[in-house]
């Protein structure tokens, strides 16, 4: 019989050792292969040195003086954050609804299931695009980009939460007798009402950030402000915008985060 | 007075959960329905109110054929079956009152429903009843603050909020210690005379189901195989029912202790 063995060692991730260390090799040839065929011109490099340079001895000091144009153009981004968080998080709730498994048939799983696929399958930068071309520059495009994003993060979230409900309780409203839309206010919403606020609070956050970046393809607000402002080398009054935006984002995020840890 | 005839439950295409089971209960007993875990008492709870689905047979409920309903006389008739849980199935974050006017969904409109606007003689109701199980101080609690004794009488008083005609109890007291357990035995007990209701009760202790219950139906793989009076239920019957499990694991020598707490 052997003796009791005094050492251990943790079974590997992966137990075939030709597959474990041909992994690694593989990925490090990649990355020096992947390095090596980037197109890097370090003439163009230098010169951009210069040019960066230029653009931020241009930048100091920030320029607060069209601050009329700096405030409007902030309110917009404001009014297109909260215009596209109610439209969004309204229009997610029957999506959620459609894309849980546990309360939908099969095709209107599917079909939720599928908008919401749709919705996060595409930067809001890109939806933005489509958006100004489709109904013109300007803050009607921010918001509907934004709604398309809301619906593909808040739909998508809320609706896992209504797949992990208490089932007994929706149980107990069906052996009363209530109907669907009773059974969904009574047996459903009380269970996923924390997440649900959490969740809009959240989205306005990232919608009132998103809205900064999206303005920049010319669907309004701050973005926008900001795109003209590069455009016309007005790089103080840019850094002004940037310094704004930056400030009113950490504000929102101690703001919301604040509203989400008070909410039970 | 209800009636079921040759009921047969089949999942999927196993053999049956229950297997041509007739079954007939009168007015104002109380019937515990004993057997091991998978006998199908809990199938056969939910197939009276068509929680779940029977596969044949029908479920007579005074005169009328529950088994053919659909969609709102279903409805109509679960709301004249009151159910009771193990797991009492109260909507957490909701008050006390609101899981008891649940009870009501079946006959309220949906608006009053989700503007909490019950009508007056249903509030009355829901305060005598909750005065007669002693929970009338907690009305504006939330569900989730109770003890598992108050939240099974919140789960009382809501099935009997619906008018039944007949009250299921699906294990009501598993979840509960044996003090409170014989308190909620004996409260279904005097509800069921004072309200002239017929009370199915399935029940693991069989201590229990001897002292409170006026007929015990014993149940062994899908089939009824006996059914009389308590006193008639000897060691020979038992036996049988739970065939193959020892007599302690059945919980009769830790309950003598629990029925002592409160005579029969």
């Amino acid at each position: 019989m052997s003796p009791t063995p005094d050492t251990w060692r943790r079974p590997p991730m992966i137990s075939n050792p030709w597959l474990r260390y041909g992994l690694v090799v593989a990925v490090i040839l990649y990355v020096v292969w992947a390095f090596s065929t980037l197109p890097i011109d370090w003439q163009q490099m230098s010169e951009g040195v210069t040019r960066a340079q230029r653009i931020f001895s241009g930048a100091f000091p920030p320029s607060f003086e069209r601050s009329n144009l700096l405030i409007s153009g902030f309110l917009e981004s404001i009014r297109i954050a909260i215009l596209a968080t109610v439209g969004g998080v309204f229009l997610s709730i029957p999506i959620a609804f459609m894309a849980a498994k546990n309360l939908s048939p099969l095709p209107i799983y599917l079909l939720g299931r599928g908008i919401i696929i749709v919705a996060r399958s595409f930067h809001p930068v890109i939806v933005a695009i489509i958006f100004v071309k489709a109904v013109g520059f300007g803050p009607l495009a921010g918001v509907l980009t934004l709604i398309v994003y809301s619906v593909g993060f808040v739909a998508k979230m809320l609706a896992e939460r209504i797949e992990e409900i208490d089932w007994g309780q929706v149980e107990a409203m069906r052996a009363v007798g209530a109907g669907y839309l009773s059974t969904v206010f009574y047996g459903v919403f009380p269970q996923i009402m924390p997440r649900q606020i959490g969740l809009s609070i959240y989205q306005l956050d990232s919608n009132l950030r998103a809205s900064a970046v999206v303005g920049i393809v010319g669907a309004g607000g701050i973005g926008s402000t900001l795109a003209n402002a590069f455009g016309r080398y007005d790089y103080d009054f840019a850094l002004a915008i940037t310094l704004v935006i930056v400030g009113a984002i950490l504000l929102s995020e101690a703001i919301s985060g604040q509203i989400r840890k008070r909410i039970w | 007075m209800l009636k079921i005839s040759k009921l047969v439950k089949r999942y999927g295409k196993g053999d049956p959960v229950l297997k041509d089971l007739d079954l007939e209960v009168h007015s104002e007993s109380i019937v515990a329905i004993i057997g091991a875990s998978g006998a199908g008492k809990s199938t056969l709870l939910r197939c009276i109110n068509r929680l779940v689905e029977p596969t044949s047979g029908t479920i007579e409920l005074n005169g009328i054929d529950l088994t053919a309903l659909r969609g709102r006389e279903l409805r109509a008739a679960r709301r004249r079956i009151g159910m009771i849980f193990q797991s009492f199935n109260l909507v957490d974050r909701l008050t006390v009152m609101e899981n008891v006017q649940s009870g009501r969904l079946g006959y309220i409109p949906l608006w009053r429903a989700v503007a909490r606007r019950y009508p007056k003689e249903d509030i009355r109701k829901a305060y005598e009843l909750m005065e007669r199980v002693g929970i009338a101080h907690y009305a504006n609690k939330r569900a989730d603050a109770l003890s598992g004794g108050e939240r099974q009488r919140v789960g009382v008083v809501r099935a009997l909020m619906q008018n039944p005609e007949i009250l299921l109890a699906d294990e009501p007291t598993a979840s509960l210690d044996p003090k409170t357990s014989a308190q909620i035995m004996e409260l279904l007990r005097s509800l069921s005379r004072e309200l002239s209701l017929p009370v199915l009760i399935n029940i693991h202790n069989v201590a229990e189901a001897k002292a409170y219950s006026d007929r015990i139906v014993g149940m062994r793989y899908g089939r009824i195989i006996f059914d009389a009076e308590p006193a008639a239920l000897d060691q020979r019957a038992m036996d049988e029912i739970y065939a193959g499990i020892p007599a302690e694991e059945r919980g009769e020598a830790g309950d003598a202790a629990a029925l002592q707490v409160q005579p029969a």
